[in-house]
């Protein structure tokens, strides 16, 4: 047992994937020219006014609901005041002490495979900040970011470890993808992940002191950062140094984290209700509207994929940790009425390739249709496994039917069951040493003459056919 | 050219230039020739002679007829708080002395929609603070009736000018007092409209649940026309209120004299007892007086916490003032501090520098009582008590139809007078101060002179979205009393 207590929450913002910014027509666009997507709203000037998006709210509530929130029907914006050259107003506008739902939460599978759920203290709206950028002499800001609407997601203090931190956090980037609020590109930023963390003797009840690590963007950043937390708290607790209650970075060249600012020098926010807009008022309708409209979602679908496709829990929770991955797979069991074929032809086969070109399933050019075609001619004998993934590749690469292809290159498989004899029996004549072995006993030889028989007939024998004559030839 | 329009009204003015007694170019010359004159006045900040002169000659071209809005050619001013594209909006302050407007305002888009001629801005206290126009960052405004005296603020510039017939008409902003009391000190009309009534977009926010921007003019029906152009639901402001604002300047063309006399009127005797210049309590006698004549009852309300109104007051406004006023950072746009070492020292001069005293003395007050562990003791606070004032209010609307009371407990005090003494400056506002607390509207207008000549403005403040009975009994009041409206202040 260990010695301490790891206690870990986490503060996950999310840019909802809507056409515009939070409070103006701004478009929301990744990449463009630093400032060319900016107005008076998003960029503070004098006497401009913030209109909320209701696209935005629909996004935010369809998070709340996929993370089992209690959606608060009158919820208000705050004004969260700092100084910041990033941020235009001065104020980021955000949801203080009437955030949009709370208490919900969201079960993680442990490696052991037991379940365990977290909690989420709170799901709230705010916009995002602009963006500073620095070179050897100046720094600038560009605020095409700026007002870029976010949920933030905060779990309750239930994670026990750097790698239960990792899967919420693949959780709820999964859910997220499903209901296709947030494009979850990390690299660009839609996802990003601040991490409390604390220790305590084991066993007591009261929390030690927290320390925060901010922009924690990769699920291997956040694991590398928290272990180092672990490991730097436990040795300080060791020889009884207080904690410090402070704000740490994580630098990831040297996987460690650094102070950035201690609880005196924090900023005092001074939250009040922001006097631009009235209070949020949802009507209970819409709510029930989104509640009822949600799509199904990863834990429905993998207990769905276990029971209606037989699958084991391992290779159900493989695809459906992926929402295209997972349809990817429906589709092509709905074309091949083959559960365990497309299944392993999946986790072999398709994922492989994905991972070779470095690409998601959502890029993969071969649809489900056209992987279908190839998984029926295998099915009905027209072309062995092996050849099928030969097929498979160049399909891949030529773009081209498995159909098309088989014709093309002559793969389809030897039917004639007399053109298979007469290579069989030019085996047996020319493999007198095996075939003697073989009839005093020595049965695994077998493997050896079909080889053989599939080597001459260019693969396009089928070995089932191939076996049954040579047990028969042979006596 | 001897100056016959100067006291002419919008409608007669619109007459004028359909039957072409007068050019919309000889109109607008008439104000520059007077702008010029009463240059000492300081009511202005900019001037668009040029462009208005221009804009003048192709109305003309294009020729008036009855269908036009009556504000077209009409030449007005805009307190210097509305963002006007492509022009400065200083708000008086050093921090926006060469900030030019990127767009216009929703009250500048109505205004040019209407076609008025836009002939310049407004000098007023920076920021929108303060109650004399003396915490201008371009000078003081002078009362054009007595020019050692202060025209009152913030929306100084504005009642002066039109007082003086600088502008025909002027919006200012109101706040706390700040359309009502620079009228009422140059006694002319100034409406405080219900919150939510008129867009607030575009208007350097001071205190974003209380502003809201009015129209001053010399006479009723000039202040129903420069409402009726701007009021009404704005997608770009969600706190204004999507109730339908019906023409006033059409209902006051009706006869109402029969549904609105028999009314009552409530009077806070008790609000208004201490510290009122007896001038100031004569003129309310006599107003109330003529109101009873009119057929009229009145009767006697209570609002005990009125009194807390100030206090109130001076805790919301510094605490959304301190945020309001955080984008002025120098980061941007705006003053920024040449000599800067860092960021710290980036925003300590800029806002240092370019920040006026009483600006800076929000600013602190605000970050006060919006800082943890204070939060709950006054701004949370204030915002209880702010709900009991209007609790106060709609109490006495089961009893009257409108409220009068002074504008202010005295009139226009002396230049640098009350500099020193925040606090006293502040009383100014007491009478006005609740009615922004409520966010109810309220319409000041003159009601005659204390004896040192100075104009007394009283306040007529209705039920909320009910600016159209308020602007119906100042009409009736007007009617009886022609020499106290439609003044000209100055040669």
């Amino acid at each position: 047992m260990n010695k301490y207590d790891v206690v870990i929450g986490l503060e996950i913002h999310a840019q909802l994937s809507t056409k515009s910014k939070m409070f103006c027509r701004c478009a929301n666009t990744y990449g463009l020219e630093p400032n060319t997507s900016i107005c008076p709203v998003c960029t503070g000037q004098a006497g401009a006014l913030p209109v909320i998006n209701g696209r935005a709210v629909e996004y935010a509530l369809r998070t709340a609901l996929a993370l089992n929130c209690k959606v608060n029907s009158t919820s208000v914006f705050s004004r969260k005041n700092y100084f910041y050259p990033d941020l235009p107003k001065g104020y980021q506008i955000s949801q203080y002490d009437e955030p949009l739902a709370e208490h919900g939460g969201t079960e993680i599978i442990l490696k052991d495979g037991k379940t365990k759920n977290i909690g989420i203290t709170r799901v709230h709206m705010e916009e995002d900040a602009g963006k500073n950028i620095h070179d050897d002499k100046n720094s600038y800001v560009d605020l095409n970011r700026a007002g870029v609407p976010l949920v933030e997601i905060v779990s309750d203090p239930d994670i026990t470890s750097p790698e239960e931190a990792v899967l919420y956090f693949k959780k709820l980037k999964t859910i997220l993808e499903y209901i296709e609020t947030c494009d979850c590109n990390m690299e660009e930023g839609n996802l990003r992940c601040d991490a409390n963390i604390s220790l305590k003797p084991a066993g007591r009840t009261a929390f030690g002191t927290k320390v925060e690590i901010k922009n924690l963007n990769s699920f291997r950043f956040l694991e590398k950062a928290l272990s180092y937390e672990i490991e730097r708290q436990t040795k300080a607790l060791d020889v009884d140094e207080k904690i410090i209650q402070e704000t740490r970075l994580f630098d990831s060249n040297k996987s460690v984290t650094r102070a950035m600012r201690k609880k005196e020098e924090a900023n005092d926010y001074r939250y009040f209700p922001e006097p631009d807009l009235g209070p949020l008022v949802l009507a209970r309708p819409f709510i029930d509207k989104l509640s009822s409209g949600l799509i199904e979602l990863p834990d429905a679908r993998i207990k769905r994929f276990v029971a209606e496709y037989n699958l084991s829990y391992y290779e159900a929770d493989l695809f459906c940790s992926d929402k295209t991955l997972a349809s990817y797979y429906e589709d092509t069991v709905k074309a091949t009425g083959d559960t365990k074929l497309c299944s392993s032809w999946i986790q072999t086969v398709v994922l492989k390739a994905l991972n070779d070109n470095k690409i998601n399933v959502k890029d993969l050019t071969i649809t489900p249709r056209a992987f279908s075609e190839l998984l029926l001619l295998i099915k009905d004998g027209s072309i062995n496994q092996n050849t099928g993934k030969d097929v498979f590749e160049e399909m891949l690469k030529s773009g081209k039917s498995a159909k098309v292809i088989v014709e093309d290159k002559g793969l389809s498989q030897i039917h004639d069951e007399g053109l298979i004899e007469q290579i069989v029996e030019e085996v047996i004549r020319e493999s007198s040493v095996q075939v003697e072995q073989y009839r005093s006993g020595k049965v695994a030889v077998m493997g050896f003459l079909v080889g053989m028989v599939m080597k001459k007939s260019g693969g396009k024998a089928k070995p089932a056919v191939v076996n049954e004559l040579l047990k028969k030839k042979l006596g | 050219m001897s100056n016959s329009y100067l006291k002419s009204s919008i409608p007669e003015l619109a007459k004028a230039l359909r039957d072409k007694k007068i050019s919309a170019v000889e109109l607008c010359e008439l104000f520059f020739e007077r702008i010029k004159k009463h240059k000492d006045l300081n009511s202005y900040i900019s001037v668009f002679e040029k462009e208005s002169l221009i804009q003048a000659s192709l109305l003309d071209e294009e020729g008036f007829s009855e269908k036009d809005p009556l504000l077209k050619g009409i030449p007005i001013s805009l307190k210097d708080i509305f963002m006007l594209e492509g022009k400065k909006t200083t708000c008086a302050s050093k921090m926006l002395e060469n900030y030019i407007a990127p767009y216009d305002a929703t009250v500048t888009k109505r205004l040019k929609e209407q076609r008025a001629i836009i002939i310049g801005k407004n000098n007023m206290d920076e920021f929108a603070m303060g109650s004399s126009n003396e915490h201008s960052y371009f000078g003081p405004v002078k009362n054009p009736w007595d020019t050692t005296r202060v025209s009152g603020g913030s929306s100084g510039g504005s009642a002066a000018a039109v007082s003086a017939g600088l502008s025909q008409i002027s919006f200012g902003t109101d706040t706390g007092g700040s359309v009502r009391l620079p009228a009422s000190y140059t006694g002319i009309l100034g409406l405080k409209p219900t919150y939510g009534r008129v867009s607030r977009y575009g208007v350097v926010a001071f205190a974003s649940s209380l502003d809201q921007p009015g129209p001053m003019a010399r006479n009723v029906h000039d202040l129903a026309i420069a409402y009726d152009a701007v009021a009404g639901f704005d997608k770009y402001d969600s706190t204004t209120s999507s109730n339908r604002a019906e023409s006033i300047y059409e209902y006051l063309l009706k006869d109402n004299r029969k549904e609105l006399t028999h009314q009552t009127i409530g009077i806070p005797t008790a609000f208004m007892k201490d510290g009122v210049n007896k001038d100031i309590v004569k003129s309310f006698e006599e107003t109330l007086s003529l109101i009873k004549k009119l057929g009229f009852k009145t009767v006697d309300i209570e609002l005990p916490h009125a009194k807390y109104a100030l206090d109130v007051y001076y805790i919301v406004n510094p605490g959304e003032a301190s945020s309001n006023l955080s984008r002025f950072d120098g980061i941007r746009f705006g003053y920024r501090d040449k000599e800067y070492k860092d960021l710290g020292s980036l925003y300590s001069g800029s806002r240092g520098e370019g920040f006026g005293e009483e600006v800076k003395r929000r600013i602190m007050l605000g970050t006060f009582v919006l800082s943890a562990g204070y939060y709950e003791a006054y701004f949370a606070k204030a915002a209880k008590v702010r709900s009991l004032i209007k609790q106060d209010f709609e109490t006495a609307y089961t009893k009257c139809n409108a409220i009068l009371m002074p504008v202010s407990p005295f009139t226009a005090f002396k230049l640098g007078e009350k500099m020193d003494d925040p606090l006293a400056m502040y009383l100014s506002d007491i009478f006005m101060v609740p009615v922004n607390i409520a966010a109810l509207p309220s319409l000041a207008f003159p009601t005659g002179f204390d004896t040192g000549g100075l104009p007394i403005g009283m306040q007529l403040i209705g039920k909320p979205f009910d600016e159209k009975n308020i602007f119906g009994i100042t009409r009736l009041i007007e009617m009886e009393k022609q020499d106290c409206f439609n003044r000209i202040s100055i040669e």
